[in-house]
This record gives C-alpha cells, sequence and structure tokens, in this order.
C-alpha cells in the first residue's frame, strides 16, 4: 500500500539526495534574515531550496510551491486570481519566511504566519522527505508538525515544499494616517484593521474590505480624529522586537532613535536590538529534547537556534 | 466501532482480567496529595470514566483524579512518574474518537474542577483559563464586554477549553476564524517528566520553536494543560444568516464551492441533506424546509456595510445553482432557531434509531458533490441509513451512520461503510479527519495517509514530550510505530490486573 502524502516529485527527491545523510548542511534563502539564531557553523554546506509553484487551486484557497521560490513570485501569481498569503515580502523565500516564522507587517489583518502552512515537505537529518500536515484547509490528522518547522531556522529539517492557505485580496485597501488618533483606541473604532501602526506621534492604519466599508471606517475615524489617506506604511527600522500588545505604552523601553509600534500585536521595529528576554527554562529544555529527536547528529544548521536574536 | 478497539486490545494483549479487591497502590498517595474525596476508585466512577462519547467500548481505568489546581496536577504526574503509571487526561469527555478512552489501566485526570476564568485582558485581547472552563461559558461570560471566544464546537455548551486545546477543535465559524490553535496564544502544562513549562507566550513572536503549536491538538498525549491563554474576538456588529434551499446537495456543494472562488469567506457555510433537516425540524422546529433535497445555511458577519454586499452576492450564486428558495433570517430570534437546529442535529436523530456513528473527514471543496454521492452508495451498499451535515465552507463531511446496535450484524457493516467513506474521502485528495481527531478510532487508516517515515517524525516529537509515552498512551500513532507505547501499554499495574 502507498500511502496517499507518499513523495513522487523527482525535484524534491533529488533535492533530499542533495542534502545526504552526513555532513552540517543547511539551506541558503535570500539572506534577509540571515542572522537570526547566531552565526551559522562556518564549514555548513549551503545548499538552494527547489523552487517552482507546484499546484495552485484558487477555488481551495490552497497552493502548493518549492520553498526557494521568493515570496514576491508567489504573490505574484496568487494575485492574478486575487488571493495571497499571510507570508511577509521583504525579498525573500517561501522556506525562508516559514523557517524564520515572523509575521507580516499586515498580521492583523491576514493572520499569523504559523497559520498559513497546511502542509509542510522537508528534507530529515538522515536524507529522507517528510510530509506533516495534509493538503486541505482544516486537518487535525496526528501530531502537527507544521507548526514545529515554521519558525524553527531549519534546525529540525530542511522546508522543500508547503502547500499554503490563501486568502482574498480584498476589493479596496486603504492606508490612512493620523497625528491627532489615540492608536489605542483604533480597534474600538474600526472593527477588523489590517495594520495599526504608531512612532509615539504618527499613527499609520490600514483598512481593507469592500469601498464602501472602508469609506465608512474612514468616516468613523474621521469623527474622532484629523485622518488622512497615505501611499502605505512607514519605512521601518532595522531591529525586531516581540511584546505584547499592552506593553507597547511603555515606549521608553524602545531606547534613542526612531521606532515603529504595531499595535494590538507587540511587534515593535526599533533602531536598537531588543534586550534578551530569557525563556521559560523548562521549554528551552524541551526544545533542546526536540533538536535531538530530529536532528541527533546536529547536522542541521548548526550554531543556530531558534528565538536567539 | 466495539469490535476495533477490541481488536486493538487483543492485539496488545490488553484483555482485562478480574479487577484485584485490594484496589489500586497509588491510590493512598494520590489522596495524600489532593484529597480522599477528590480520588475516586469505586466501580462506578471508574466504569462512567472508562469511556467518552464514541461508540467505542470502553477502556479500564485506574486511579480517576479531580485536581484542582497546577500544584496537584503536577503531584499526580510526579505519582505516576514514581510508579511508571500511565495518565490520561480528560475534559468533559465528549471526543468522538475515543480519545479519552483509558488505555493500560492509567490514572485519569478530569480537569473539570479546574473551571475558573481566571482573568480577562482587554488590553492583549486574550483571557487566561483554566482547561476545565466549558467553551460555552467563555463567551457567555465575555458576552457584556463585547467579546467571545471562537471556536465553536456543537459540543460547546459542555466540552471544556482544555479539552478544546487538546482535539484542535473546530466549529461551524471557524471557516473564517481559524480552528482552535489560532486562538491559543498561551498554555501552562504540566509534562509527563512533572515540569511546569510556559509554552507559548502573549508577546508577537515567542522566541523559540512553536512548542505551543505542537501541543495544540496532540490528544492528550504531551502532557496536561492547566492554564490556557485564548484569544478574544470581537463580536461583529452585524450578522446576516442565510438559508439557501436546493433540490440537490450537489447544487448546494456547488454553491459552496462558487463562494469561496468568489473571494468570500463567509462566518459560516454548512449544509445538511433533507433526511437530517426532517429530523432537526422534528426535534426543535427551527424553521428548515422539510421539503429541500439539502439546506445551505450561510453566515456573514463584519461591518453593516460589507455583509450586505456579500449576502447578496451569496444569494445570487445560490440562485444561479438553482436555490428553490433563499431566505434572510429576519431577527436575532430566527437566526437563533436556525443555528440552535444545526447544532442539535446529532441529538435529533435519536427519534430515528437508538444509536449513530458520526464520521469527520476533509476532502477538497470541489470533491465535496462526487465524495458526497459515493458515501450515499456506500451507505446503500451496506443498507445503512446515512445523513449528511457538514462544515462545507472547508470542506469537513461529518457522515452520520444512524443504527439500532440490537440488529444481528449491524456492526460490522457500520464498520465496513465507515472504513469505505474514509478511503473515499483519501482518495479525493482528503485527510482522515478535521476536527474529531485521531484517537484509537482512526490510528489503523494513518499509513494510508502517512509514509512510515512521516510517522517516525510524528513519534519524534511525542518523544521529545514524553520519552516512556505513559501519558494517553496507545493513540494517535498507529501501534506499529510506537514502540515505546506499547511497553507503556504491557506493564501491569500491581493490583489492578490479576
Amino acid at each position: 500500500m502507498t500511502a496517499k502524502l507518499q513523495v513522487t516529485d523527482k525535484v524534491l527527491l533529488d533535492f533530499a539526495s542533495e542534502v545526504g545523510h552526513t555532513g552540517p548542511v543547511a539551506i541558503e534563502g535570500n539572506r534577509t534574515r540571515w542572522d537570526l539564531g547566531g552565526p551559522g557553523d562556518a564549514d555548513t554546506r549551503l545548499l538552494k531550496a527547489p523552487t517552482g509553484i507546484v499546484d495552485y487551486v484558487p477555488d481551495e484557497m490552497t497552493v502548493t510551491v518549492r520553498c526557494g521560490t521568493t515570496v514576491e513570485e508567489l504573490h505574484a501569481a496568487l494575485a492574478e486570481k486575487g488571493q495571497r498569503t499571510g507570508l511577509p515580502e521583504r525579498g525573500g523565500t517561501v522556506g525562508g519566511a516559514l523557517a524564520v516564522g515572523e509575521n507580516s507587517v499586515h498580521m492583523l489583518g491576514r493572520g499569523r504566519l504559523r497559520e498559513a502552512a497546511l502542509q509542510v515537505r522537508y528534507v530529515s537529518d538522515d536524507g529522507q522527505v517528510i510530509t506533516g500536515g495534509g493538503p486541505t484547509v482544516k486537518n487535525v490528522t496526528g501530531f502537527d508538525l507544521p507548526r514545529i518547522m515554521v519558525g524553527s531556522l531549519g534546525t529540525l529539517g530542511l522546508l522543500c515544499e508547503a502547500i499554503l492557505r490563501t486568502n482574498p485580496i480584498p476589493a479596496c485597501t486603504r492606508w490612512l494616517q493620523s497625528e491627532s488618533i489615540d492608536p489605542f483606541a483604533v480597534s474600538s473604532i474600526v472593527l477588523r484593521p489590517s495594520a495599526i501602526l504608531w512612532d509615539g506621534t504618527t499613527t499609520w492604519i490600514e483598512l481593507e474590505d469592500h469601498p464602501v466599508a472602508v469609506d465608512a471606517e474612514q468616516a468613523r475615524l474621521a469623527a474622532v480624529a484629523d485622518v488622512h489617506e497615505v501611499a502605505g506604511p512607514p519605512d521601518l527600522p532595522a531591529h525586531r522586537w516581540s511584546l505584547a500588545p499592552a506593553a507597547l505604552r511603555d515606549t521608553a523601553q524602545f531606547g534613542d532613535g526612531p521606532w515603529i509600534a504595531s499595535v494590538g500585536v507587540g511587534t515593535v521595529w526599533a533602531a536598537q536590538a531588543q534586550q534578551v528576554v530569557t525563556p521559560d527554562r523548562t521549554a528551552q529544555a524541551l526544545a533542546q529534547r526536540v533538536k535531538e529527536q530530529f536532528d541527533p547528529h546536529g547536522r542541521l544548521n548548526p550554531g543556530r537556534t531558534p528565538g536567539v536574536r | 466501532m466495539a469490535g476495533l478497539l477490541s481488536s486493538v486490545r487483543k492485539r496488545l494483549n490488553l484483555e482485562p482480567g478480574a479487577k484485584s479487591a485490594d484496589g489500586d497502590p497509588v491510590v493512598a498517595e494520590l489522596r495524600a496529595a489532593l484529597s480522599e474525596d477528590r480520588v475516586r476508585y469505586d466501580g462506578a466512577e471508574r466504569a462512567l470514566l472508562s469511556r467518552d462519547a464514541s461508540v467505542f467500548d470502553g477502556g479500564v481505568s485506574g486511579p480517576v483524579c479531580f485536581p484542582i489546581t497546577t500544584a496537584e496536577v503536577q503531584a499526580i504526574m510526579k505519582i505516576a512518574l514514581a510508579h511508571e503509571r500511565n495518565i490520561v487526561p480528560r475534559g468533559a469527555g465528549t471526543g468522538l474518537a475515543g480519545g479519552a478512552i483509558p488505555l493500560g489501566a492509567p490514572i485519569v485526570v478530569v480537569v473539570t474542577k479546574m473551571n475558573k476564568i481566571i482573568e480577562v485582558d482587554e488590553d492583549n485581547r486574550i483571557a487566561w483559563v483554566e482547561p476545565g472552563v466549558v467553551n460555552l461559558d467563555l463567551t457567555r461570560y465575555l458576552h457584556r464586554s463585547g467579546f467571545h471566544f471562537a471556536p465553536d464546537p456543537s459540543s460547546q455548551q459542555v466540552c471544556t477549553i482544555g479539552g478544546n486545546v487538546a482535539n484542535n477543535s473546530g466549529g461551524p465559524h471557524c471557516l473564517a476564524y481559524g480552528v482552535t490553535n489560532a486562538h491559543v496564544q498561551a498554555l501552562e502544562v504540566v509534562l509527563p517528566s512533572g515540569e511546569i513549562a510556559m509554552l507559548g507566550g502573549l508577546d508577537a513572536e515567542p522566541a523559540g520553536l512553536d512548542l505551543r503549536g505542537a501541543f495544540v491538538g496532540s490528544e492528550g498525549t504531551l502532557g496536561i494543560t492547566t492554564k490556557i491563554a485564548v484569544t478574544i474576538t470581537p463580536d461583529a456588529p452585524a450578522v446576516k444568516t442565510l438559508l439557501l434551499s436546493f433540490e440537490t446537495v450537489r447544487d448546494a456543494a456547488n454553491t459552496v464551492s462558487q463562494i469561496i472562488a468568489a473571494g468570500m469567506v463567509p462566518a459560516a457555510l454548512e449544509v445538511m441533506d433533507q433526511r437530517i433537516t426532517v429530523a432537526v425540524e422534528n426535534y426543535v422546529n427551527a424553521g428548515y424546509p422539510r421539503d429541500a433535497g439539502a439546506v445551505l445555511l450561510a453566515e456573514v458577519d463584519g461591518l453593516a456595510e460589507s455583509i450586505e454586499i456579500d449576502a447578496e452576492r451569496i444569494a445570487q450564486i445560490g440562485n444561479d445553482n438553482n436555490a428553490i428558495e433563499v431566505r434572510t433570517a429576519a431577527d436575532e430570534t430566527e437566526r437563533a432557531a436556525l443555528w440552535k437546529g444545526r447544532k442539535t442535529a446529532f441529538g435529533a436523530v435519536a427519534q430515528i434509531a437508538p444509536d449513530y456513528y458520526l464520521h469527520d473527514t476533509v476532502v477538497p471543496r470541489s470533491q465535496l458533490a462526487d465524495v458526497l454521492e459515493k458515501i450515499y452508495a456506500i451507505a446503500d451498499k451496506y443498507d445503512l441509513l446515512v445523513m449528511n451535515v457538514f462544515h462545507a465552507g472547508d470542506g469537513n463531511l461529518h457522515p452520520l451512520l444512524v443504527f439500532d446496535g440490537r440488529d444481528e450484524g449491524i456492526l460490522d457493516r457500520v464498520h465496513a461503510a465507515g472504513s469505505e467513506i474514509v478511503r473515499v474521502s483519501l482518495d479525493a485528495g482528503g485527510v482522515l479527519s478535521g476536527e474529531h481527531g485521531i484517537g484509537v478510532e482512526k490510528q489503523a487508516y494513518m499509513d494510508e495517509m502517512f509514509t512510515s517515515d512521516d510517522l517516525d517524525h510524528q513519534n519524534r516529537l511525542r518523544q521529545a514530550f514524553d520519552p516512556g509515552c505513559r501519558t494517553n498512551p496507545g493513540k494517535v500513532i498507529p501501534i506499529g510505530h510506537s514502540c515505546a507505547d506499547i511497553q507503556a501499554l504491557r506493564k501491569v499495574p500491581t493490583g489492578v490486573w490479576a
């Protein structure tokens, strides 16, 4: 009996052969977040993940894509059918976005990145192509390997293909800017903003819906503050912070220099790096046991540890 | 079915002998750690907790514990570890895949007394709850402040949020809002080692591996959650519920596919065939048409300005697919009646036959109509009555085989038909389960979907959390792929087995 999810794609099988089963190895995407997780070991063999959109079914709102494909290329193809994913567009690859696990600036509207992967395929420490999750938009069949792979920096397996959830692109997207609105009050004025960004003075709000609904939301905001339409979000400083949404009120912690906070989410882009947050020690030890199970010989992206900024 | 679990137990040499009259040696330790009255060992309690809401016959429960604090759960885990005893966590026992059935005479840890809503934090849009909080109780509690807990399984009046976490539960409104995983931000868990860990966090991107995501949906095999931070979702200011009736299930299914293809993600898209609709009408008189071949309950929520547009488009698509009638619920009373009908559908079948077996598979939306036709044919082949009520928007089928278990040989036919339903779903590009989980029900099918290497990797995740495989052993991963489970199940607790 052949399992339904048995991999037959020669491109993936060839990639698995390339990974092999000995020696330190990692995937190099477009290096947009290359420094995350610490410096990788210098003698690690770097491979490129396979590329290409394998199967796009707009009616199912799913797309099967090889992980070396850039997010821009993927989104260009999806946009032709009025769809997109929750992956951030910043010049990187699909596999890189999944391995890093960082949300898009539009997270409030497009969902967390960790929810985007329905199925993942990765090459294991011993050179096998492993499938986790499943092809449908809803699935609780077995343990949730896609969740543990997203954000694992390629330390548990080398991502080579994913089935992603797609979302419809709303009929209207509009960015508004205000110098007088309370950013923390925005989500009680409008229902589902796609982004609320704030630099301590100015607030940027992304609204997405039918044009008539966006007009109505804009009017509701205009009733309490001066707002005007702008082309898009501001440029984001280099360092990424992760805070609870309520913690954004304490702006002194962001230090000198410009910063942009994602209100309602808790992400901050600042000129200075976030101080290291000590994670739960038991969870850290558990993560280490997961690593030892998936990569007992320590050959997958050695030198990097998820969570180390 | 009953026979399935029996066969699993036979393979594992687990058929119980007579229970010792001396009781179980860990009971005294458990009572010292909790209290006399919250560690039960009487036959009635153990018999009650030997099964869940599934059709599977019961396992054998060891001592039954009702902890009220994290420290008590931790004490139970440590006692279990010291005595090499198995643990089975349990919420309200509403699971339909046998996930809470105790195998290997485990200590059963019932979390229903850990039922406090600890804190509602509107600034962070989360609520900290204990695992025994009933799903609908949280939504009722949040109602005054304009929020709700989005996952809404049909059992939401009784199922616990801890159970929702274990099963990654869904529900009709998960089409737009996502299943439980999307609504859990952090979990305090007691690991099988007895250690307490905080998985995930309230910050935007918690550092490290997503152990939270791995835990959700693990069916009680990775530990016991003792505190849960769930996302609270603002109530939509406007809701519109449409009832579309069709002559055929195919027209209803095609309407659903075309709504999604048109770029809409309604809050819910639920289909019922004529058989279940009539049963529902006889049961609660919800206002569904009895003469339609299928009905589609479509709900849009959001801004009043946008739901008007979406409701019109849905009605148009329905009309394009030969809708007999498109009706909008006139008020909240009518809307509530329609939903009451949908959510009590499974209770309604009791008037037809005393037993039912509710299946749960997912297929691509475009395959819905074809797969449903095959399911009706399978039921005919085995001379069984099948009803279909399902989350059409995400392709999640719930074929309901209705029968009288007293009929000679009927369980074999029900089981055979169920197997074929699972296989036609897999053949259509689907998966084994959309929200009920694997439990003991679908272990045997796991290697029809996954390769041996895939299952080995799932087992690696399990082993990282629970190297002894003592927490809810014998579930999810097929026995042959999980050797430690076999050892855990074969270990005979002193005093329990003759």
